[in-house]
């Protein structure tokens, strides 16, 4: 437990401070209150709006640390909402449209794996190939319309309320908390960071590499189905040009504040979580301190661009800096140098 | 001559890579740089071109002294190299490939059509029909290399390095190849030629100079060489000086499995090998000589395209890694740092890695069985950490190889197969391995080690098959095993009989 804590603690000052921050421009902030049988005030909007990119999160920090990356998440949301509207539409009804979505991103992410296990693309280009045709797909399924509906089930979980919390933040803490114990309770982290380490001497030790490769692109996929259908819910309406749109890019900056390298290895699912609540913190707090709309995306970009630069190894060596230099000069005297191999 | 570099050193941290060498390349000569890993061929070449900066000694080029600072400024001298990977542009067509950074020009803008006048004239006398207009990556390597030399040759004209340029070729292509060369040796270039394929270098050599450790070991004509000769010289091992089979006999037992006709084009011909129970066999070869070819296809880590695995219940499935780990299979690879460890692990994990990959993820193994399991290890074949969080890539080569060898000891395989086990390990580690491989065989478990230590290898078999060439060519048993016939084995077949008689 405490390792955990030293790992996300990087994280969790982050997010401390970004709360501070927006405090200081907008006071009531930190406010909760009670209204009816919910919670309100910003940090559940905050809870409730972080939901799409905290589930996209989960599974982009499951495929980076095998160090690939997943870029159609954002139009696999679109495709799993229409699948659903269309179910809906259809008047399948709610039991047919869930499944039907999952499946839908499930198949969306055994694509992608194929792509990269079998095939051997470059994962960013593997998953490129759907970015782009993800929201043709989605646009067939809803014939070019926004599709909308009025199932009060569906709607539920994009803005319903369970236990006086938002529907779509039980959703993805629930799916956080899942995703942690079966990566951890079982042997599966250890897998993914020992290919995303090293490949080759993986399968060399026996790793199916094929097969964790398809289960992390699956599951991104699974993620983002319940991301899209969250966002459909919430505007109980399948948009296949703007569901999701762009969201992949905050999902992998979730991931980037939760320090976790693109390089692939070790990863954190509750530090990328945290980055997700992070970025929505910003996104929310920008809104209420009331600076001008069109200032949104530069604060938003600044912002990230510090905590990335404070995370940063290279700023960190920078700053033990002189001391540091003088104490290894101290031990290089003091005692043997170990000599690097040297190959030819 | 042509060049000549005087005591030429080299010093990287921890070693001394070029001990004073000498070496001097006439005109109108093909000149063979040879010597095993780590003798310093590829420091003698980049020093020549200008990659390395040299510590100590001239380089005399034309009468001249020189100091290469960089290939291109080499490349201006008058030394142009070609490696192994043509590091030419593919996606290019080889007219630019070939004009590249020296464009023809016309009113400030490339002429295309000088462009491929300039190439085609560049390419005359080397006997290639070939579309200067297509993009390079459209033809073969052996092509890529004819016009990776026609560009080198017209840059610097006078001395040619070749890198080890037949690595990726089939015969007719060396052949292509070697016919360039000669018309290049005819027009006065002196041109050094690196390859482990003894044949070709007898082939197509003048003279041959032989590297090991870093100092010059012997210059003389090809004509004059006898093949036994140079690779004893190539080893540093003398005919008289015979090390006797140090390893106590003990009745293997009865065979456990074996290979028949296993093989893949192009990495290995079609072998036949037999492992009984609780034997060490041992395989020699030079680099490059399908060594680890064989072990690579023995454990699926290349698939084999012919012939099949048995053992007494009938065909073992070795087409991947993982199956053949089900099998009872375990392979500790030469090159530790990119095919064995996962360097941001801990020991912990690397240790129960290959366990955890066979029990599935479904079934983890729990931490504190992890940890006694690393602990274990770590006392037994005593790894020097400071503890088994410590990530492995942090600890010694030695250390590094024992945590790969407990990796396996923790699977139980009944055959294991060691590539290189003590390659750049300290003397100390060097002899816990070898003590760790009796130990194992007394345990009833095969071994193939594949090592270049004949001493080491005469020492732990029970039997040493010896591999040339990407074939196995002869198999050494009890007496039979000495340095001395390894050696002659490795030669050339007809020594390896004589010395059996």
């Amino acid at each position: 437990m405490t390792g955990l804590l030293r790992r996300v603690a990087p994280q969790l000052l982050t997010l401390l401070a970004v709360l501070v921050l927006v405090t200081i421009f907008f006071p009531g902030f930190l406010s909760v209150g009670v209204s009816g049988d919910r919670l309100v005030g910003s940090p559940i909007d905050v809870l409730k709006r972080g939901a799409p990119v905290a589930l996209l999160a989960i599974g982009m920090t499951l495929v980076i640390a095998t160090r690939g990356i997943d870029l159609s998440v954002g139009a696999v949301m679109a495709i799993c909402g229409a699948s659903a509207a269309l179910a809906i539409d259809q008047g399948w009804g709610l039991g047919a449209a869930i499944p039907l979505a999952l499946a839908a991103g499930l198949l969306c992410g055994l694509w992608n794996g194929f792509l990269v296990a079998v095939l051997g693309i470059q994962p960013i280009v593997a998953t490129l190939i759907l970015m782009v045709a993800g929201r043709g797909i989605a646009q067939l399924i809803t014939e070019g319309q926004i599709l909308t509906f009025s199932d009060p089930g569906l709607a539920f979980l994009g803005s319903g309320t369970v236990l006086g919390l938002p529907a779509p933040a039980w959703l993805w803490i629930g799916a956080g908390i899942v995703a942690g114990l079966v990566v951890r309770r079982t042997a599966l982290g250890l897998l993914i960071e020992s290919v995303g380490v090293n490949l080759r001497a993986s399968r060399l030790a026996g790793v199916n590499s094929t097969v964790l490769l398809l289960t992390v692109y699956m599951i991104s996929g699974l993620c983002a189905a319940l991301a899209g259908l969250i966002v459909t819910g919430d505007i109980r309406g399948a948009d296949a040009n703007n569901a999701g749109l762009w969201l992949e890019l905050d999902a992998i900056l979730a991931v980037a504040i939760g320090g976790t390298s693109l390089l692939g290895g070790r990863f954190s699912i509750l530090a990328s979580l945290i980055g997700a609540m992070v970025i929505q913190s910003i996104n929310t707090g920008i809104l209420l301190a009331g600076f001008p709309p069109e200032f949104n995306l530069v604060i938003k970009a600044a912002l990230v661009l510090l905590i990335l630069m404070l995370q940063s190894p290279r700023l960190g060596d920078l700053a033990a800096g002189m001391s540091l230099r003088r104490r290894r000069a101290d031990e290089a005297a003091a005692a043997p140098r170990v000599l690097p191999e040297v190959r030819q | 001559m042509l060049l000549q570099a005087r005591s030429l050193t080299k010093r990287f941290p921890g070693t001394l890579a070029l001990d004073g060498v000498t070496f001097e390349l006439a005109a109108g000569e093909v000149h063979a740089l040879l010597g095993e890993n780590g003798a310093g061929k590829s420091t003698l070449i980049k020093c020549l071109t200008g990659a390395y900066r040299r510590d100590g000694g001239e380089i005399v080029l034309d009468g001249r002294p020189v100091d290469p600072q960089s290939t291109a400024h080499a490349q201006e001298l008058g030394i142009g190299t070609v490696y192994q990977e043509v590091n030419l542009l593919p996606n290019l067509t080889v007219a630019e490939n070939l004009t590249l950074g020296r464009q023809p020009r016309r009113w400030g803008l490339t002429s295309r059509r000088g462009m491929r006048a300039l190439a085609r004239e560049m390419l005359a006398g080397y006997g290639l029909d070939i579309d200067v207009e297509r993009d390079l990556g459209a033809y073969s390597v052996a092509v890529q290399q004819i016009v990776a030399i026609a560009r080198a040759v017209h840059l610097s004209g006078k001395v040619l390095i070749l890198d080890e340029p037949t690595a990726s070729l089939d015969a007719r292509e060396v052949a292509m190849l070697f016919d360039v060369v000669r018309r290049l040796r005819e027009r006065g270039l002196g041109i050094v030629f690196v390859s482990h394929f003894l044949d070709q270098v007898f082939a197509i050599s003048d003279r041959i100079t032989v590297l090991r450790n870093g100092r010059h070991i012997a210059t003389t004509e090809a004509a004059g060489l006898d093949r036994l000769r140079l690779v004893n010289l190539m080893l540093g091992r003398e005919l008289e000086q015979a090390t006797g089979h140090g390893r106590t006999a003990h009745d293997a037992g009865e065979e456990l499995l074996r290979a028949e006709r296993l093989g893949k084009r192009g990495r290995i011909a079609p072998f036949d090998l037999s492992i009984r129970k609780g034997e060490v066999v041992g395989m020699a070869g030079l680099l490059g000589s399908g060594r680890t070819e064989t072990a690579e296809v023995l454990f699926g880590a290349t698939a084999a395209d012919s012939g099949a695995v048995k053992d007494r219940a009938g065909a073992i499935d070795v087409s991947t890694p993982a199956r053949a780990i089900a099998s009872g299979f375990g392979f500790a690879p030469e090159d530790r740092k990119t095919d064995g460890i996962i360097g941001d692990l801990s020991v912990r994990e690397n240790i129960a890695l290959a366990l955890q990959a066979h029990r599935g993820w479904a079934r983890p193994i729990p931490r504190a069985e992890q940890r006694r399991l690393a602990e274990d290890f770590i006392r037994r074949l005593d790894i020097r950490t400071p503890g088994p969080e410590k990530p492995v890539g942090q600890l010694s080569g030695g250390n590094q190889q024992k945590v790969i060898l407990a990796r396996w000891l923790a699977m139980n395989p009944r055959f294991l197969i060691l590539d290189e086990p003590t390659r750049g390990i300290d003397v100390g580690a060097h002899a816990e391995v070898l003590r760790l491989i009796n130990e194992m065989v007394a345990g009833g478990m095969s071994l193939l080690v594949i090592s270049s230590e004949l001493e080491e290898l005469v020492t732990v078999s029970d039997r040493v098959i010896v591999v040339r060439d990407r074939r196995h060519v002869a198999e050494l048993t009890g007496q039979e095993i000495t340095t001395d016939a390894i050696v002659r084995a490795i030669a050339a077949p007809e020594a390896a009989t004589e010395a059996a008689e």
